[in-house]
């Protein structure tokens, strides 16, 4: 438990984060009926053009952190939906030079059930198959490619396990054969550094609450210079130069922008502080028999550290240690009953799928948080161990591949 | 997911938890499910000259509420015949816990894993 909260100690933020007070400040200033409420779309008087100057204040935040250029900012209602502008919007428009996308098959479900929906349509899709740490071999990608291919789509930080993949690379690589290059950063921005007016990346898309904004909220990068086109999704009013129409939702805009401009100005330290708590909870856990790190170690952004604590059922962990805000991979967590299919993608087994923990840390994390999770789980995992027939026969040096299971 | 409080009772507290020797002529052991399904369990009875079970152990790999099943399940066979043991439905054990739907399963596990204990133990003396 957080000793000032008296509530479990937070540690999903990759889930989601609070909205820092700057934000709610920045926020509240456009609520309420003294406050600035005007339709940023409104040209005939001053309600509408001092919404509008906060919108395109928040537009050149959010394009800062990033190197953008404020033009090529689309706001969207979140990541979902930019996800779904970016691939559908891309793919349809470019349906006459092919109908062939290339993506993983550890992306987030808004880009694969995008790409599903494609293939309902007729389009084909390529779902590559990471390596065991989670990156992506670039051959492989290469290989993938057709002449048909519009569009390749690749996350930049996993959600579930933190990897970190190689964006200019894979976006060197799908220049060269002229296709589009969609990036999910929802995990990413604020988190690691990156200049898109040099990086080979078409369409990227950003989230709000992951990085201290509000939810339901989010944004597209659409790439000006070589010009990206997309078919939109939503109709209407012809907002965000006809890509995304509907009313600008000035005070969720202007609190991803002031999320954003809090991210640029401190990200370099706070990933610092970060790193070190990392590596405080993996010190304190490292010594633990048959414990895995899920994903490459080192190329990792700073607030993720997922574990794998063999022989023990990742929900019942998560039982154990009530006093922590965590989330498993484990199958009884989910409504699927599958254990994560990211972590099958890496060709984890299913017993260290489903024993599967993620931490991630963020803003408000301590020190002394980490200190009191090695304490929880360390016994949390001790006590189920004991309580574990796999363990046992693993102590007794049976090869539970020797054993014909049946399955239920 | 919000759990009952004698699921949270049998998780926090489990009954009976032990091995026993399974090469012993009077253990009968029943080990059901499968790691890559996340639930393995392994019960085991110690069944005396009168056909009673005497004892009974568990050890559980799975959630909360398998744990709770073959916790309950060990109080329950201790002192009942082979037969009366058998005839423990997962019903029972799913009421008296009050699991919700999706962990049905887990109760039904149970019921696999008395039936095939005291069928091995009925194999060793066949």
């Amino acid at each position: 438990m957080n000793d000032k909260t008296n509530r479990p100690i937070y540690l999903d933020y990759s889930a989601t984060t609070p909205i820092d007070e700057r934000v709610v400040a920045e926020m509240l200033k456009y609520m309420g009926s003294d406050a600035i409420f005007g339709n940023p779309a409104s040209r005939s008087h001053s309600y509408g053009w001092t919404a509008e100057a906060a919108v395109e204040q928040a537009r050149q935040h959010v394009a800062d952190l990033v190197g953008a250029d404020p033009r090529e900012i689309v706001f969207t209602s979140g990541a979902t939906e930019s996800d779904n502008l970016a691939i559908k919007g891309a793919a349809h428009f470019n349906v006459k030079s092919g109908k062939h996308i290339i993506t993983c098959k550890t992306e987030h479900k808004a880009v694969l059930d995008s790409c599903r929906q494609l293939e309902r349509e007729g389009y084909e899709v390529t779902y590559l198959d990471p390596e065991q740490n989670g990156l992506i071999d670039l051959d492989k990608l290469k290989a993938a490619m057709r002449d048909d291919t519009t569009l390749v789509s690749i996350m930049h930080v996993n959600n579930e396990i933190g990897v970190i993949q190689d964006i200019e690379a894979i976006g060197k690589a799908c220049r060269q054969r002229k296709i589009i290059f969609h990036v999910d950063a929802a995990q990413s921005a604020g988190k690691v550094p990156m200049n898109l007016s040099e990086l080979p990346v078409d369409l990227m898309s950003f989230s709000a609450h992951k990085i201290y904004g509000p939810k339901g909220m989010g944004a597209l990068y659409v790439q000006r210079k070589p010009r990206v086109r997309l078919e939109a999704q939503m109709h209407g009013g012809g907002h965000e130069r006809g890509m995304r129409s509907g009313t600008l939702a000035t005070h969720q805009i202007v609190g991803m922008g002031e999320a954003f401009r809090i991210a640029k100005e401190e990200m370099a330290t706070e990933n610092e502080r970060l790193i070190n708590l990392r590596n405080q909870l993996w010190d304190g856990l490292k010594d633990m028999e048959e414990v895995y790190v899920n994903g490459d170690f080192d190329q990792r952004v700073a607030g993720n550290l997922n574990i794998s604590f063999n022989y023990v059922e990742g929900e019942s962990l998560l039982m154990a240690l009530k006093d922590l805000a965590i989330s498993s991979g484990s199958a009884c967590t989910s409504a699927s009953l599958e254990p994560s299919y990211v972590l099958r993608a890496l060709g984890r087994n299913d017993e260290l799928a489903h024993s599967s923990i993620r931490f991630s840390m963020g803003r408000y994390t301590t020190s002394k948080d980490i200190e009191t999770t090695i304490k929880h789980v360390r016994s949390a995992v001790e006590k189920l161990r004991n309580l574990s027939p796999l363990w046992d026969m693993y102590k007794d040096g049976i090869d539970l591949n020797s054993i014909k299971w049946a399955a239920h | 997911m919000a759990y009952g409080e004698k699921v949270l009772d049998h998780y926090e507290n489990p009954r009976n938890v032990g091995k026993f020797d399974q090469n012993d002529a009077n253990i009968g052991t029943g080990m059901v499910g499968a790691p890559a399904c996340g639930d393995v369990m392994r019960l085991q009875i110690k069944v005396n000259d009168e056909g009673v079970i005497e004892d009974a152990v568990f050890k559980t790999y799975g959630c909360g509420s398998a744990i709770a099943s073959s916790s309950l399940l060990t109080e329950w066979v201790k002192g009942k015949t082979l037969d009366e043991a058998k005839a423990i439905k997962n019903t029972d054990l799913a009421e008296e816990l009050a699991l919700p739907p999706v962990k049905i399963h887990c109760s039904v596990l149970a019921e696999d894993a008395i039936n095939a204990a005291v069928e091995d133990y009925r194999k060793k003396h066949a």
